[in-house]
């Protein structure tokens, strides 16, 4: 990092130490966090960045009430939080976030709401508590569940959500390598399985094995490589909430528009400059949240959009050339296919090329609507 | 044949206690700022919108509309046939996950906005879980 660029200016512990019965481990890294804003004289709106490890930063911020520009769940061990510093001053001086809170709070000897895999604390967590018990299934009960209330207050029909799954089978027919390549019509999807009311498995994502990798290196270096460079420029991130129920929206994710945003904004790009489009599709709902929180559509608009065939082949914004989700493939964590399929329009080697692709955009989503990241690339240098 | 047991019991924290105690004893409890007056759940001992620690617990209504919700159909040992998987929105603001009771699992009977009333069931001695039904079932 550059030297002296950076700063810390608040610090603080948990108002005790030792035995703290009763307190979680969430609730630890709150006190500490109430205690550090406090010594900083800041609100908690006034946070932009959030790090931490043992508790997941999505579950850490809606706690907090902090809706993040730049978050950080890197977690190698006890020295997470030095990694956390080292990345916060980075992702300062890149303007990805100004002011960072990074949190720690453990429950060593009393054991109260600790976690283990990803700092969920089982049945003690929040979504343990409030959304568990009630028959939740993973994705297929969680990230569906909102979708009723954006058909009402948008007027959005279960025929238009079927069409979704179709236009993304026309893109997937192109592609070797997808899954499913056969033609689909909305009668098909509509009458699939059903999976979970109005989700039939037409509009679920497959469950399939496969694996993807990237490598970055600086723009100077960019020409010593065998293939066409692909330059990042434009990124966003964020997170919401680790419960879908808790949602500030269920018919528009923040995280979306968070990230969207600040990635347009860093790149200085309009939506008319992108020539292809990729928006994980775990549902056949997420384009439509895709669209309209990214900006390309009106609220309540994205439905018509891909009806009247704009994100088909041939239309003006190629959306899931690789046939996404819904029929490429989808492993469980599916935005590193969204990525690629990105650098091979933007290289020109995707089986079902956009013409001229210039600026391609990848759109991801974690959880269930829980946290967002948008990647803005291009293959001309800015 | 539906099985209870196999229902995944919320373990309370200390920050959810009092919402736990109050669904053993039949009621619905919130948080309320005492700042600025934000109502807010999941429970949490500060204030999500101020970060203000001086907040007090209410007796909520229990009253609620179907914000929305998803059947699933797909077999859970706890559940028989399908079953609705809701968020129901709180007369007094805050939203939460609940299983629709009381009616038919179909989306003629479910019907989105419609009111609803809080009920409670004994999981096991500690835990009692907040379920709705419609509003006219419960009179």
């Amino acid at each position: 990092m550059k030297p002296g660029s950076v700063a810390i200016v608040g610090a603080a512990e948990t108002t005790e130490l030792g035995t703290i019965p009763g307190l979680s481990q969430l609730q630890l890294h709150a006190d500490a966090a109430l205690n550090c804003l406090a010594d900083a004289g800041l609100k908690a709106s006034d946070i932009d960045g959030v790090a931490t490890a043992g508790e997941s930063p999505t579950a850490l911020a809606h706690y907090l009430g902090i809706t993040p520009t730049w978050a950080d769940g890197t977690s190698v061990g006890g020295c997470s939080f030095m990694l956390h510093v080292r990345h916060a001053a980075a992702a300062i001086n890149e303007g990805l976030c100004n002011t960072v809170l990074v949190t720690h709070g453990e429950s060593g000897r009393s054991n109260v709401g600790r976690g283990g895999f990803r700092g969920g604390g089982g049945n003690a967590s929040l979504p343990g508590q409030f959304e568990a018990p009630y028959g939740v299934m993973g994705p297929t009960t969680m990230f569906t569940v909102p979708f009723l209330r954006y058909m009402k207050e948008t007027g959005v029909t279960l025929e238009q959500l079927a069409m979704v799954a179709v236009v993304q089978r026309e893109w997937a027919a192109l592609n070797p390598r997808a899954s499913y390549r056969d033609p689909i019509t909305v009668d098909d999807v509509m009458n699939a399985r059903m999976i979970a009311y109005p989700f039939t498995k037409l509009e679920c994502c497959l469950v399939t094995d496969g694996g993807g990798a990237l490598i970055l290196t600086s723009a100077d270096r960019a020409g010593d490589f065998p293939t066409k460079p692909v330059y990042i420029i434009g990124t966003g991130e964020s997170v919401e909430t680790p419960m879908v129920s808790q949602m500030e929206d269920l018919t528009t994710s923040k995280a979306f528009r968070v990230s969207g945003r600040k990635a347009f904004e860093e790149a200085g790009i309009s939506h008319d400059d992108v020539d292809h489009l990729m928006i994980y599709d775990a549902f056949a709902h997420l384009p439509f949240y895709g669209l309209e929180d990214l900006g390309f559509c009106k609220r309540g608009e994205a439905a018509s959009f891909i009806e009247e065939r704009n994100t088909a082949i041939g239309g003006k914004l190629p959306l899931n050339t690789n046939g996404g989700g819904l029929s490429y493939m989808h492993s469980g964590m599916y935005g590193m296919y969204a990525l690629q399929e990105s650098v091979r329009q933007l290289r020109g080697t995707a089986p079902a090329q956009v013409e001229g692709a210039k600026i391609s955009i990848s759109h991801g989503v974690g959880g269930m609507f829980a946290a967002s990241g948008t990647i803005v690339m291009s293959n001309e240098k800015p | 044949m539906a099985d209870k047991s196999r229902i995944p019991l919320p373990i309370p924290t200390p920050e959810t206690r009092h919402f736990w105690e109050g669904t053993k004893e039949g009621e619905l409890r919130l948080q309320r700022c005492d700042d600025c007056s934000e109502t807010y759940f999941p429970p949490r001992p500060f204030c999500p919108a101020c970060s203000s620690r001086q907040v007090s617990v209410f007796k909520a209504s229990g009253k609620a509309t179907l914000h929305s919700y998803v059947i699933n159909h797909r077999p859970h040992p706890a559940f028989d046939g399908p079953y609705s998987i809701a968020v129901v929105q709180l007369e007094e603001g805050p939203r939460m996950m609940t299983n629709i009771i009381g009616t038919e699992q179909t989306p003629e009977a479910l019907v989105l906005d419609m009111p609803l009333t809080v009920t409670f069931e004994a999981m096991s001695d500690e835990i009692s879980l907040p379920y709705f039904q419609p509003e006219e079932a419960s009179r």
